[in-house]
């Protein structure tokens, strides 16, 4: 099975000006493993936030690309967003969903996608078509490719290995996070 | 005299708001209408109000200021992503209209109106009310300064007399 940090690692690597939101938990923790960057939005809550703040941020920066890292079990209770997203249609807007199957931060218990739900067909039937489910290597390759510069609004869930990776807490501080986000995205520095 | 409606508008575009976030009610619709209209807003329809709340602080982090329309059944579904707003110091402009109160006649909109702004202000929402239309414009401009100047959560409530109350085409029971 595909390692998540690995791939988080491959995707975020040259990542040019891509901006990047990361849904809480153990997705937060596997952008930040990549290497920190003020242009790294991280949730540590917020569950079902992680979808619609990049689709925010697509909205208001249609030249820069928009990368949403989340869990199947973030992108499960957003399920609604992909309907906006498909309606939306941001050409520079991609989401990446690390599907282990299993809620990690709270004692692996299992989401419906072991149970036979399918978020890649999810979001296409929300509107998203350019949808896809990754799981072998030729197909991580190409779906990173997709996901930095194919013309969006694409969604590509990975499906990853349940085990958690070793600790890796990004910064917690929720204004911090937002002005150094903005100071490295806009150039703006607020006061 | 409906030109509070209007005002509101007005208000929108004076804040330079770019994005406006909304699940539809009766009492917003002509400023949906007007937003859709309009070339340099984007009308972001959602599935759920909560979608709203995350959508305008990526708009922030994107440099862009919005707005959230939404009834206040719908304040109800933005409880925990209101903790995003708060603990990041988003600000965020929700403009609230009311149901449950003022000649309601669905009963099932009473829980959520008797407690909007209880809930709000637990979500640490700064509440307004607007029970008249001379001031409404100028309560929704107020709201625009108070959230952005101190990167918080403000809320306008525009109540159900201001809107005039949903009218039930069958007789009243009474």
């Amino acid at each position: 099975m595909l390692n998540r940090r690995e791939a988080i690692s491959r995707l975020l690597a040259d990542r040019g000006d891509m901006l990047v939101v990361a849904g809480l938990g153990q997705s937060c923790f596997d952008c930040f493993a990549a290497g920190d960057d003020p242009r790294n939005f991280y949730l540590w809550g917020a569950m079902g936030g992680a979808v619609p703040a990049g689709l925010g941020i697509a909205l208001a920066q249609p030249e820069r690309r928009v990368l949403v890292v989340t869990g199947d079990g973030d992108a499960l209770m957003s399920a609604g967003a992909f309907a906006t997203v498909g309606a939306e249609a941001p050409e520079n807007l991609a989401i990446c969903i690390l599907d282990n199957e299993r809620y990690g931060e709270t004692g692996g218990q299992v989401t419906h996608t072991a149970r036979g739900a399918d978020l890649a067909a999810m979001a296409a039937a929300g509107g998203v078509g350019k949808a896809r489910t990754v799981r072998t290597e030729a197909e991580l390759a190409d779906a990173i490719g997709a996901l930095r510069s194919g013309a969006g609004p694409l969604v590509a869930v990975v499906k990853v290995a349940p085990e958690s990776e070793p600790g890796a807490l990004p910064p917690q501080d929720g204004p911090h996070l937002k002005r150094r986000f903005r100071t490295a995205a806009l150039g703006v520095e607020d006061k | 005299m409906d030109n509070w409606r209007d005002g509101i508008f007005e208000a929108i575009k004076a804040a330079g708001v770019t994005q406006v976030a909304y699940v539809p009610d009766a009492g917003h619709s002509r400023l949906i209408e007007r937003s859709i209209e309009d070339n340099d807003l984007r009308a972001v329809s959602l599935t759920t109000e909560e979608e709203g709340v995350a959508l305008l602080a990526g708009a922030w982090l994107g440099g862009a200021k919005g707005v959230l329309l939404l009834q206040s059944s719908g304040v109800g579904n933005c409880v925990n992503m209101l903790s995003l707003a708060r603990t990041c110091a988003f600000p965020l402009v929700m403009l609230v209209t009311m149901r449950g109160e003022w000649g309601e006649f669905n009963s099932w909109q009473k829980p959520m109106g008797a407690t909007t702004r209880a809930h709000l202000e637990l979500c640490g929402a700064t509440c307004y009310r607007c029970d008249r239309p001379e001031d409404v414009r100028e309560t929704v401009e107020s709201a625009f300064r108070f959230a952005y100047f101190t990167n918080s959560i403000a809320a306008v409530l525009l109540g159900q007399r201001l809107i005039g109350a949903k009218v039930f085409e069958e007789p009243a029971p009474c």
